[in-house]
């Protein structure tokens, strides 16, 4: 079942007196619980894509539905809200607050909910067990490495349990041992947690752990969407 | 309160900068209270005066003396219950640097005339029996560490010489406009040792009604018309209020440099908040992703102003408000009853207020508007 559908979607950006069409009537299905990679050259859209997703973006044209929810005519308040519930994004320079600690970070999601302080501390130990960084609570982005303030981004993406996860790149600034180690955690988020998953990578090897890889190229699915061999 | 970790994490972002805003707000508001203060008090010696007391001045000016032959004629005039008069002396002690008021009166009368004096009754009447006695505010016993009976020595600045009284009493105002840091002696003893007999600085005049005030001060101003000396004849408020205006300008002077203080100081607040909103773009665009909305940025930000002004404001002005007491304060004399009034801590907080919204609103304003996707781009 779709659980992100994308239908005749055209988004368009203005750059200077140029008119630039990243996508000119894209259609799309990405199934619950699927592990997807977008791939693509840069400029192919993906970044763009995955914005429209998670609704931090709104296309010119066409409808982006998420779990049911029309995503696109949402306002800007409405969006906020469902972001809060319903979205996990992680980004390529992990983005976690320098003056909080990582369980502040990942608390932050939970502080929009209504959940008890007992609850959110809950939560956050969950995640943190999750992602193997129970020991390293109380320390600062600083004082973490590229590879664990990752997997606390990780963890603020996933500790409000959303419908979807986005990850923009998020090897990009990792070394092999650490891109591994974070690949491995998607994947068993994946299959563990029946995560939705949705990664954009220029890295083939980071797409290969993915159940379904995608092609874009000019705002296009340049083949059908293919299982990726690894992931089988 | 669940966001209280945020703000305050924000706010020790950059310790310095915020310990510097809150200590500029605490120290404009303090100069703002300090300088109000001055305005305040000064207004409300005006508003002292016994409702049955007038004063009656030498029409030229209150340097110039008046016949004390006129004390007679105006005591024997219909609605006149009593009459007293003083002569401003300028007296100095030891350096001059610890300034105090100091004038002859004719004892036994001025103090009839001012209930507002209070002494013991021994003292009173040991001042009364000596002739070279002084009584004297219980605020110059502390800053000097004088004792009753210790003779002290005054240099005559307006009239030369050196002048020695001997404390027989020291009182306390039961007004602070009184002056509790003056010095008071016998008109009998400045007359004998200045060699001019018969002069008044000005006359205190008590009537039966405050109701016939303006007719009795007409009728000793018609009387001396048109004699040497013509007098001016007021409510002893609007004798205070005379004095306060003579300090007009520099009120209004005073008012002035608080307001551009304080503006000032705004302007580096709200320099120093915006600062801090534009290095947190990319993190207010990764909170926005998280899903904060745009009204929660805007009072977090808002907040953020608040807690930096209303900070600075609580300690600017409740700095003010217990230093003065503490130390005493009365401007060397010349602002009796210096406090920070109510009105003063009121309107500092108004612009403690106004400060954060001034500071705050641009930043918060922005952060709410903020693009995510644009701001994101430009930090990944």
């Amino acid at each position: 079942m779709a659980l992100v559908e994308i239908r005749d979607v055209y988004k368009s950006f203005q750059r200077d007196t140029q008119k630039i069409e990243v996508f000119t009537g894209l259609t799309l299905d990405i199934d619950e619980g699927s592990f997807t990679a977008l791939m693509g050259p840069s400029g192919s859209g993906k970044s763009t894509l995955l914005n429209l997703i998670a609704g931090l973006d709104k296309p010119t044209r066409g409808t982006v539905r998420v779990g049911g929810a029309e995503v696109s005519a949402m306002s800007a308040g409405q969006l906020a809200a469902w972001r809060s519930r319903h979205v996990g994004f992680v980004f390529q320079s992990f983005n976690l607050l320098p003056v909080l600690t990582a369980y502040q970070n990942i608390e932050l999601p939970l502080l929009l909910t209504n959940l008890s302080k007992k609850d959110r501390n809950e939560r956050v130990k969950i995640a943190l067990d999750v992602v193997g960084l129970a020991d390293r609570a109380d320390h600062y982005p600083r004082q973490l490495s590229g590879g664990q303030e990752q997997r606390a981004a990780i963890a603020r993406a996933i500790v409000a349990d959303p419908t979807v996860t986005l990850l923009d790149e998020p090897t990009g600034q990792l070394d092999a041992k650490s891109s591994q180690e974070v690949l491995t955690l998607l994947q068993r988020l994946n299959n563990e947690f029946n995560k939705t998953i949705i990664i954009v990578t220029h890295d083939a090897h980071a797409a290969e752990r993915a159940k379904t890889i995608l092609h874009l190229e000019k705002g296009d699915l340049i083949e059908k969407p293919r299982v990726a061999t690894a992931a089988r | 309160m669940k966001y209280v970790q945020l703000v305050l994490a924000n706010l020790g972002r950059h310790k310095l900068r915020s310990i510097l805003t809150i200590a500029s707000v605490a120290l404009a508001l303090f100069l703002f209270a300090s300088l109000r203060s001055v305005t305040t008090t000064m207004a409300a010696a005006a508003q002292f005066g016994g409702a049955r007391r007038l004063v009656t001045l030498n029409a030229t000016g209150l340097v110039f003396p008046l016949p004390l032959a006129y004390g007679n004629r105006i005591k024997a005039m219909p609605g006149v219950t009593g009459l007293s008069w003083a002569n401003w002396f300028g007296g100095r002690y030891g350096d001059g640097k610890n300034f105090f008021a100091n004038f002859a009166v004719d004892a036994e009368s001025y103090l009839h005339l001012y209930p507002e004096i209070v002494m013991p009754a021994d003292q009173k009447q040991a001042f009364l029996q000596d002739r070279t006695g002084a009584i004297i505010g219980d605020r110059l016993i502390s800053q000097f560490g004088w004792k009753l009976g210790q003779n002290v020595t005054l240099q005559g600045t307006i009239f030369q010489g050196d002048w020695t009284f001997k404390i027989d009493g020291v009182y306390h105002p039961t007004d602070p406009a009184i002056g509790d840091n003056v010095l008071i002696f016998h008109h009998d003893y400045f007359d004998e040792r200045i060699g001019r007999a018969g002069i008044a600085g000005w006359y205190i005049v008590e009537i039966d009604d405050p109701a016939h005030a303006p007719t009795i001060a007409k009728t000793i101003d018609d009387l001396f018309r048109n004699s040497s000396s013509p007098t001016k004849t007021g409510t002893e408020r609007q004798f205070q209020a005379s004095f306060a205006t003579m300090w007009g300008n520099v009120s209004f002077l005073m008012s002035t440099i608080g307001l551009a203080v304080v503006f000032a100081i705004l302007l580096v607040t709200a320099n120093a908040m915006m600062m801090s909103a534009r290095e947190r773009t990319g993190e207010i665009a990764v909170l926005k992703t998280v899903g904060f909305s745009d009204r929660l940025l805007f009072t977090l930000v808002m907040v953020e102003a608040g807690a930096l002004a209303l900070t600075g404001a609580a300690i600017g002005l409740g700095g003010a408000t217990v230093l003065y007491p503490a130390i005493n304060f009365n401007g060397a004399g010349f602002l009796p009853g210096f406090k920070v009034a109510t009105s003063t801590l009121i309107i500092g907080a108004l612009v403690a207020v106004g400060l954060m919204l001034a500071s705050g609103l641009v930043p918060a304003v922005r952060a709410a508007r903020l693009p995510i996707v644009q701001a994101l781009r430009k930090v990944e």
